[in-house]
């Protein structure tokens, strides 16, 4: 039986993740140097189209066609056979493309950690092995009726799947590919900070979509989802801000990196928690995000546009303060707060195994790529920057 | 008294700047610009054919010292300013007549 409201709801909340993939595009675009700002909007582009594609075709039927081994799923849904028009509350057709942004949104907060000396061609190669061999079978794990979903691990929205994959990939794909000339001896100061904002902006706005939607239903677990994402937004947004003071100015760069820590963390805790804990929640990511940033910097990582200390750690905090704070009045299962310390046990299983299957696939898919096609340009090219070498365009008159 | 201007590659300046400082030449302006030297910009290969990336982004600084502190800060652009490629600019002096503030009676 489809329901009017719902799938009213559903349609709404997916056009809101799409607006997600363009605001990472820009929330990178403005920290990059203003030689490779096309480029960095281009490739969260370039893999929502990849991955729209990728999906429609055999991705989706990967991540949630019959389960094979509790890893991966069948290909009975290839080509969208089988997806019909007709389903449980909302369309079969609606649930497919709902998903769809989440697996286009993953990989192009991936790009961060290929930021300004990636080739355009590899990328599309990298990212298609990487949209079916890494997010594929992680969104089966939770969603798909794989292992992780069959030992009861919670993750309301994509903490795991989306930001942990995404985070750690990206640190995975920046070792492969190495740091950018003149790292660590030039200025690579961002060239322009609305732009980042521009991009922040779309994603909190976006946020909504993306984990009241996750719900797949216009209910009371939608308005509590819709609330903590506010609300963790606000107080990452906060913490962050307050943290970055202490070694200068406030900078409106830590604000809205500390919002999208808490948008992060809030993720797979979304349809459990209530709302004082998403204060918690919220403010101890901008605090460890913030911390998992410095300590990127100091040992020298150009994971370069920190998906890594924002997606991957503070979707690393997310599931463990689901696992803390989840409560049955609100989403059926107790955390650790409220006595039930299994429940974090499983999270923490479930992080982890995520965490290392990310890092080590994304690392070697793109090792295949290096050494077969290139990953990166040459040195000339990234020193004229991508723009120029990758698009024959440029934001210079 | 001198007027330098200096074209140098734009990653350079911080670096370049602090040096100068450091050896007590404060006063500079400077300007982002663009342009091509003897090399005529850089050769990017695309499919095979050669394009040309003409009027690369350059730093120029601008600078009037004293006679006698021209060297110095020649040699310490050109220390700062280095990596030894193509491109990595040119030093331009010039003699100046006479130099007023705007403050000064």
């Amino acid at each position: 039986m489809i329901d009017s409201g719902d799938t009213a709801f559903i349609i709404i909340c997916t056009a809101m993740v799409m607006l997600m993939t363009p605001g990472v595009g820009l929330f990178y675009g403005g920290m990059v140097r203003r030689k490779s700002i096309i480029s960095m909007i281009t490739l969260a582009f370039v893999a929502f189209a990849v991955v729209s594609i990728q999906w429609v075709l055999f991705g989706y039927s990967l991540a949630f066609g019959t389960d094979i081994g509790g890893f991966i799923g069948s290909l009975d849904y290839f080509a969208l056979n089988g997806v019909g028009l007709d389903g449980d509350g909302i369309p079969d057709m609606l649930f497919m493309v709902f998903q769809l942004v989440f697996a286009g949104l993953t990989l192009a907060i991936l790009t961060s950690g290929l930021a300004e000396r990636v080739k355009l061609s590899s990328f599309i190669v990298f990212g298609l092995l990487w949209t079916t061999l890494v997010y594929d079978p992680l969104a089966h794990w939770a969603w798909g009726g794989g292992w992780a979903s069959q030992l009861g691990a919670l993750d309301f929205a994509g903490g795991t799947v989306v930001h942990i994959s995404s985070g750690f990939g990206a640190l995975a794909a920046a070792l492969v590919i190495g740091k950018r000339l003149g790292f660590g001896q030039e200025s690579m100061k961002p060239s322009n900070i609305p732009l980042t904002l521009l991009g922040g902006a779309l994603l909190w706005f976006g946020w909504f979509g993306f984990n009241a939607g996750s719900e797949l239903a216009a209910d009371g677990i939608a308005a509590n989802a819709f609330v903590v994402t506010n609300i963790a937004a606000a107080a990452g947004a906060l913490a962050w801000m307050g943290a970055s003071s202490i070694h200068g100015k406030p900078s409106s760069l830590g604000m809205i990196s500390g919002a999208v820590a808490g948008l992060v963390a809030i993720t797979p805790a979304a349809g459990f928690v209530d709302a004082m804990s998403a204060i918690v929640i919220g403010m101890i990511a901008g605090l460890i995000c913030y911390a998992a940033l410095l300590f990127r910097v100091k040992n020298g990582l150009d994971e370069s546009l920190d998906a890594w200390a924002i997606h991957g750690v503070g979707g690393f905090w997310g599931a463990l303060a689901t696992g803390i704070f989840c409560t049955a009045a609100i989403g059926g299962v107790d955390g650790l707060l409220y006595g039930n310390g299994g429940q974090f046990v499983i999270q923490l299983i479930d992080a982890v195994a995520a965490m290392t299957y990310a890092f080590v696939v994304t690392y070697i898919l793109a090792l295949i790529v290096e050494k077969t096609i290139g990953l990166r340009v040459d040195e000339d090219e990234e020193y004229v920057g991508l723009d120029i070498a990758q698009h024959g365009e440029s934001i210079l008159i | 008294m001198k007027k330098i201007e200096a074209i140098i590659r734009p990653e350079k300046l911080e670096k370049v700047s602090d040096a100068l400082i450091e050896r007590g030449h404060h006063a500079m302006t400077v300007t982002e610009v663009r342009g091509r030297g003897l090399q005529r910009g850089i050769a990017l290969q695309f499919r095979g054919k050669e394009i040309l990336v003409d009027l690369i982004p350059k730093i120029k600084i601008e600078m009037v010292i004293s006679d006698n502190d021209a060297e110095e800060v020649i040699a310490t652009i050109k220390e700062f300013a280095r990596t030894g490629k193509n491109g990595d600019g040119k030093i331009f002096i010039f003699d100046v007549e006479k130099c007023t503030g705007v403050r000064d009676e």
